[in-house]
């Protein structure tokens, strides 16, 4: 039985009409920023706010593709988060998996290890000092290695381990499987719905990171994209396109095109591939919440 | 006589149990090692190299050559005015991120409760989600672009309507509120999320039962929907407590700049200045040091503190 009053119609109208302006909210400042991008400069100027552009110009992207800075460095974040999410993965489950098991001697001190790392941490000068120690100062590794494992992930990946049912493992186990095999043919396949999540959060997170590359790498040949995005759009530092390129006449496009069309290169393969993985997204929110 | 000889026994057999035991289990533990001997250098030498707060550290003398200095960094820092400077940005901004931020979620998740249409509610969901998934680079630079005194749209607007440009960037006045709108724009969608989950956990009967006795909406919210919550409204507002420094220290460095860095100076971007940028490494860590021991009394404290609401707490 449904309320059909009319105050009640009136309150889910003023609800929709509500969450429709915060939805258009998160949303249009996206829109603008694409669509400005591929807007011919002179409209962009001439207007202001375009949001359907009627003379469409990709110079922008013409001109900070002239060069090489902004492939090679979504080459960098791309190869980051690829190499980076699969490490994850790998070193958190193989980690996760003995962790599970209840009866193994040394688990509850390696845990409680583990969830103090979580709530005290040596900080950003000895974190540094070390990744120096361990010579990865200026190398794309000191983006995946000091990060290897998140803790909280870790924890999250145990727990699932532990309520997948015992009776598979002792068959394996009965039949001769050692116990690295159990985890990489019985486990690790039963356990897809985690592993999509993780590895989702993962991988944004190495997308997204800008300020490890910033403390730990000087050689700019290897930052990733995000870093540009701050030397260009935040920073305002120019020079990324070659003029050279275009002809003697030519007139380099305004800043805001140029850092538009930044900002759409370097968020475009999370919006691409956020509608297809969005509900893994949000079961993976409440993982968290699982209790270790 | 047999006394002795019997435990001796016993030892020797528990102990073999021992080794057999990591025997039997070895690709337990081969396993376990990639991943220890990670946290091992990634975790906890740095824990270790906290001691160099007590120090005179020295680069090129390296941990072992430098000299001990006992307090002295501690003590500086005390003195600095920059001390309260610190404490007082962090506090202000984490006041604002609990009082303007937190209640935003709760209101989201309550409104997207009272939807009937489960298509139009997963349509706004999957359009607030976004915002949580773009890096803080972006935010801070979409903020850029529109909120510069030169071409941004907000001051075009501004100008047009006859107004003074605002600085919002480069003004100590502009900064928290900056910084919280960034935070609520970004968080807010995905914050709902634990509460649409703790909502859709609801007995659909109590609002059977509500509306027999003659509830309204507005009654069936209030005296069903909201008690429903409460508890996880108060778990978060306590964990939140227990992270009350954490201010977002991605976003609030690519913010800082010469003109706000009175109010936006927070203690994560003066040890990056004092530390990386200026080498102070022994006085940055102190700093550090500090900020990470209050962390984790709050922590502690925030946990113990959920746990006597008869939650489950984070540890």
């Amino acid at each position: 039985m449904v309320d059909r009053s009319l105050p009640s119609r009136i309150w889910d109208g003023i609800i929709i009409v509500l969450l429709l302006i915060i939805a258009a909210a998160c949303i249009l400042p996206f829109i603008y920023i694409l669509a400005a991008s591929v807007t011919d400069p002179a409209e962009l100027i001439k207007k202001g706010f375009v949001l359907f552009p009627t003379k469409l110009s990709l110079i922008g992207y013409k001109y900070i593709l002239s060069t090489h800075v902004i492939t090679s460095s979504l080459g960098v974040s791309i190869s980051i988060t690829v190499i980076g999410t699969l490490a994850n993965l790998f070193f958190t489950a193989l980690m996760a998996y003995p962790l599970a098991q209840r009866e193994l001697m040394g688990v509850s001190v390696i845990m409680r290890l583990v969830v103090f790392s979580m709530l005290f941490s040596g900080g950003m000068i000895p974190t540094y000092l070390v990744v120096k120690e361990t010579g990865l100062l200026d190398s794309p590794a000191s983006l995946i290695i000091p990060g290897l494992i998140s803790a909280f992930n870790l924890i999250i990946m145990r727990n699932f381990f532990q309520q997948l049912p015992d009776g598979l493992e002792e068959a394996a186990r009965i039949d001769g499987c050692s116990d690295v095999a159990i985890l990489f043919r019985i486990v690790l396949p039963l356990s897809a719905p985690v592993l999509a999540s993780l590895a989702l959060f993962y991988a944004v997170g190495h997308w997204n990171q800008y300020f490890n590359a910033i403390l730990y790498i000087n050689n700019n040949a290897y930052w990733p994209i995000q870093v540009w995005l701050r030397q260009i759009v935040i920073l305002s530092q120019g020079g990324i396109g070659d003029s050279s390129q275009f002809g003697q006449d030519f007139v380099p496009p305004p800043a805001e095109t140029i850092k538009m069309a930044v900002i759409v290169l370097s968020t475009l393969p999370i919006l691409i591939v956020y509608p297809f993985l969005q509900k893994h997204f949000a079961k993976g929110a409440l993982l968290g919440s699982v209790k270790g | 006589m047999d006394m002795v000889k019997q435990t001796g026994a016993l030892q020797k057999q528990r102990r073999a149990s021992f080794w057999q035991r990591v025997k039997r289990h070895r690709w337990f533990y081969i396993m376990l090692l990639p991943g220890m001997i990670y946290f091992f250098i990634y975790k906890y030498l740095p824990m270790w190299g906290i001691l160099i707060a007590f120090q005179d550290y020295q680069p090129f003398k390296g941990f072992s050559g430098s000299q001990w200095v006992g307090f002295k960094h501690f003590e500086t820092f005390f003195q600095d005015e920059m001390f309260w400077n610190l404490f007082r940005n962090t506090f202000v901004l984490a006041i604002y991120n609990i009082v303007f931020f937190f209640p935003m979620p709760i209101i989201i998740a309550l409104m997207l409760n009272e939807v009937r249409k489960e298509s139009f509610k997963r349509i706004i969901q999957t359009l607030i989600y976004v915002p949580h998934f773009v890096s803080w680079v972006v935010v801070v630079g979409i903020s850029f672009l529109f909120f510069s005194t030169e071409n941004g749209i907000v001051n075009q607007m501004l100008s047009s309507a006859g107004k003074e440009p605002v600085n919002f960037l480069l003004s100590a006045e502009w900064f928290r509120t900056m910084i919280t709108s960034q935070v609520i724009w970004k968080e807010t969608g995905w914050g709902t999320i634990i509460f649409l989950a703790a909502l859709a956990g609801i007995d659909p009967q109590l609002y059977e039962a509500a509306r027999m006795d003659g509830a309204g909406r507005w009654r069936q919210l209030w005296h069903i929907t909201v008690p429903a919550i409460r508890s996880t409204i108060i778990i978060l507002l306590i964990l939140r407590i227990g992270t009350f420094l954490d201010t977002g220290f991605e976003q609030i460095f690519l913010m800082v700049n010469p003109l706000n860095r009175d109010v936006g100076e927070v203690f994560d971007t003066y040890v990056y200045s004092s530390g990386i940028t200026q080498g102070k490494f022994s006085y940055s860590t102190a700093v550090g040091v500090f900020k990470s021991i209050i962390g984790l009394v709050l922590v502690m404290g925030a946990n113990r503190l959920a746990k006597r609401f008869g939650e489950d707490g984070i540890y």
